[in-house]
């Protein structure tokens, strides 16, 4: 799926009304079956950007284009249907604690389903051999029949990753995925999706903390910082002096003093009842 | 990634079955003991004095004596409810100082004193019991002995509510931390002083919570107890009822929930400012 | 700071007032003493009647015609099969309730932060309508369309009951984790398939346990209903309590209470079970 963001300007729907913007971007533009990863430090509206992207979050002005179509001016069905298109895993994996890791997982595919056929997958699982193969992917074929809440972690993370496998979307937004994991397991899963985008020319838009991992497995690299693009380049172009000016900026910004030394209080006890 | 297909059989799916099988077996004598036919409400025969009573329930009688009588009625339901509550108080609150644990002196240095387990155990099987017949029972014994009027219901009401929450108290005020009212028992209190200066300012605001809405419960009860004869709306809707004055029921129901709303949004009140 | 501060004004030692006339709580405390007092006062109840030495003693005579309770085989198995009614009443009405509750409590709650939730106040309305109509009530009204018998004391729970539940799935449902739902909606998954996928599983625990805590209370109600002539032990009960059958009233008694101690352990066994 093809990706294209004009003059956007997204706020926070709780935000007071002189805020500056939760992201402001001239232009960004990802064609059809490109990976990329967003860095940025904490805050700077990398959860914003996806969110806007798989229109969860509309923006207050600009334009969102999906293949073409912007989501915001379909309604209903047309919309649904262009949802359908895409994948969203925010960063806290979205699975009911209660639930099996296989219905979990094949609930990935609901959007390919028609309403007899998801009924019928709750009483028995339509696709237990795609649900195993999605999560061997990741490692965790023999949690098949656990229930979510009896998993770690780093392993529903995981099974929310491999929920992607089996979707019918062309577009993946996944947020964090690897922040419960240890190195090798994220090293294993960002090849596992990274794979598994490029066999099916899916787009895949990844945000991370981790910069060496987006280095070492990303061609292309967005930073974000403060809601606004601070570059967007080819990985070779991601220089040491870059990142740091990326992440540094943010850090001094703690240690400044807000604000003087108040003046004293005048000294008055007052009796209260 | 194997290239064989695998064939995994989800092992959920025969308790499932055993499950749904079992539900349906024991619904069929659930249906056939009720006499469970709903296609009888559809059938002429009570099609008939359905409509005929739904018609003559609109439009509910506003006359200015029978809204008097009705408000008076509906004071008498709030007033049968409180004055229930009230006496159940003192039934309930004496019963939970004998019957809880926490104060209790022997079990302070390790097991219970027979005889105080006896004692509790006995106050806690007598509440249970007390909670377990239905008011209304006690409503129709009572009518027997002092004849129709509130005093039956108040008492029907105190003896149940007594009883229901006698044991609430006992559980909110067990499952809270011991240890301030242990202390103060371990330094010489007397049982009522540990009570008053440990448990109840700890669990104050979960037992008022707790008995505002049996209050508005005991409500619904009087207006159920006036059906046996003891005064109040529902001695007024069983009235009006059995005469087949349709507006009348009407009215009535209708200021019952309003009055059902009002003590719903007092009670919420409450139980917002006690936090 | 050297020196102690001067008070702007001297340090009184009087304790805080009993009743202070800014705050709401003792307004509240003091209308609900005379709420009270009120209620005492114009009832006129008649408390010499009940406490007077001829009440005491026709009380006593009045008990004492409860013994011995009638134990007759026959008898015995009437109690028993009547005892059956009441128990498939609660059971079968507890069930439709809960059905109907859930169908009510989705247009009754809002499901995300987004949602219109048109429907939500009518459906509250509704539910406060039915749940405020205690089931006795219910059930001399439906003596009109389902005649006399379990039957109409069925629907009369099942109405009630539905109000009841219907509140308490609807606050469950708008208390649930919005993540999952969330992820399957931006998915473009539509209604009932993200209730059934993300929500319901989440709070199907509390939902069994409102469901059987309610069964507990239709059980003490089923029993009365027969009183206006839904069946059950209730109406074997007026039968002979009417033709002063005192010792087939006591039997009937006693097993009202075993059948409210069963369903009541039956319940908090099943809930514990459930929600493991």
């Amino acid at each position: 799926m093809r990706v294209e963001l004009e003059q956007i300007d997204v706020r926070h729907l709780a935000a007071r009304p002189g805020a500056s913007a939760a992201l402001n971007l001239d232009h960004l533009s990802v064609a059809a079956g490109e990976q990329v990863a967003i860095i940025g430090p904490s805050g700077a509206g990398k959860t914003t950007l996806l969110e806007l992207i798989a229109a969860a979050l509309k923006p207050r002005f600009g334009e969102v284009q999906l293949d073409g179509q912007n989501p915001w001016r379909l309604h209903g069905t047309a919309q649904q249907r262009l949802r359908g298109h895409l994948f969203l895993a925010p960063q806290t994996p979205p699975l009911p604690p209660r639930q099996r890791v296989v219905t979990a997982v094949l609930a990935g595919a609901l959007p390919g389903m028609g309403l007899l056929a998801s009924l019928r997958s709750l009483f028995y699982p339509r696709d237990i051999p795609g649900a195993y193969t999605a999560l061997e992917a990741f490692d965790l074929g023999e949690k098949l029949f656990e229930r979510v809440d009896r998993l770690s972690g780093g392993e529903r993370q995981r099974v929310g990753l491999a929920r992607a496998l089996l979707t019918p979307a062309s577009l993946w937004l996944i947020d964090e995925p690897l922040s419960s994991l240890d190195p090798h397991r994220a090293q294993q899963a960002l090849s596992t999706l990274t794979a598994a985008a490029r066999q099916s020319n899916i787009t895949l838009i990844v945000t991370l903390h981790q910069v060496d991992a987006a280095l070492a497995n990303f061609s292309r690299i967005i930073g974000l910082r403060d809601g606004e693009m601070a570059f967007d380049l080819p990985v070779a172009e991601v220089t040491t002096e870059r990142l740091a000016w990326l992440y540094a900026q943010r850090e001094e910004a703690l240690t400044v003093d807000s604000e003087p030394d108040a003046p004293p209080l005048p000294a008055v006890a007052v009796q209260c009842r | 990634m194997t290239t064989a297909t695998l064939q995994i059989r989800d092992p959920a799916w025969p308790w499932r079955l055993t499950w749904i099988g079992a539900s349906l077996f024991l619904l069929w004598p659930l249906l056939v003991t009720t006499e469970f036919r709903p296609w009888l409400l559809f059938e002429a025969q009570s099609r008939e004095p359905t409509w005929r009573f739904l018609a003559a329930m609109l439009p509910p009688t506003t006359n200015a004596d029978f809204l008097w009588l009705v408000l008076r009625e509906a004071w008498r339901t709030v007033a049968i409810a409180t004055a229930g509550i009230a006496l159940a108080l003192l039934l309930a609150v004496p019963a939970t100082l004998v019957s809880v644990r926490v104060l209790s002196i022997s079990a302070l240095s390790g097991r219970m004193a027979p005889v105080s387990f006896a004692l509790r155990q006995l106050v806690r099987w007598t509440l249970i019991l007390l909670r377990s017949v239905p008011e209304l029972i006690w409503a129709l014994v009572f009518v027997r002995v002092v004849g129709l009027g509130p005093t039956a219901g108040v008492l029907a009401i105190a003896l149940t509510y007594g009883g229901m929450l006698g044991k609430v108290y006992g559980e909110i005020l067990e499952s809270g931390d011991a240890a301030v009212t242990q202390s103060l028992l371990r330094n010489g209190c007397s049982r009522l002083q540990a009570f008053s200066y440990g448990l109840l300012p700890q669990n104050a605001a979960e037992l008022i919570s707790y008995t505002v809405y049996r209050w508005e419960c005991a409500i619904r009860s009087s207006v159920v107890l006036g059906f046996v004869g003891a005064g109040g709306l529902g001695q007024q809707l069983d009235g009006s009822m059995k005469m087949f004055a349709g507006g009348e029921v009407s009215t009535i129901l209708l200021v019952f929930v309003a009055l059902v709303g009002i003590a719903d949004f007092v009670s919420s009140w409450l139980r917002r400012q006690l936090g | 700071m050297t020196t102690k501060p001067i008070a702007a004004n001297q340090p009184y030692r009087m304790p805080p007032p009993l009743f202070d006339a800014r705050c709401r709580m003792c307004w509240f405390v003091l209308a609900l003493l005379s709420l009270v007092v009120a209620s005492f006062v114009t009832l006129e109840l008649q408390w010499a009647a009940f406490f007077s030495l001829e009440a005491i003693n026709n009380m006593g005579r009045f008990l004492g015609e409860f013994f011995p309770p009638d134990l007759s085989t026959n008898f015995l198995i009437k109690l028993l099969y009547a005892s059956g009614e009441t128990l498939a009443m609660s059971a079968l009405g507890t069930l439709l309730a809960a059905v109907a509750g859930l169908a009510l409590a989705l247009p009754a709650s809002r499901l995300h932060a987004a949602d219109a939730a048109r429907l939500r106040s009518p459906t509250r309305l509704l539910l406060n309508a039915l749940r405020s109509i205690p089931e006795l009530v219910w059930a001399a009204l439906l003596l009109i369309s389902a005649g006399l018998g379990p039957f109409a004391g069925t629907l009369a729970l099942a109405c009630h009951t539905s109000g009841v539940l219907g509140r308490l799935y609807a606050e469950a449902i708008e208390n649930a984790a919005p993540g999952p739902a969330f992820a399957l909606r931006t998915q473009g998954v539509v209604g009932a398939r993200v209730f059934l996928y993300a929500t319901l599983p989440q709070v199907l625990p509390q939902i069994v346990s409102y469901t059987l805590y309610r069964w507990e209370n239709n059980i003490r109600a089923a029993a009365v209903l027969g009183v206006v002539g839904a069946g059950g032990l209730g109406q074997l009960l007026m039968y002979h309590m009417s033709l002063f059958h005192m010792g087939k009233t006591a039997s009937v008694l006693g097993a009202m209470v075993l059948l409210v101690v069963l369903v009541d352990a039956l319940s908090y066994g099943l809930r514990r079970i459930m929600t493991r």
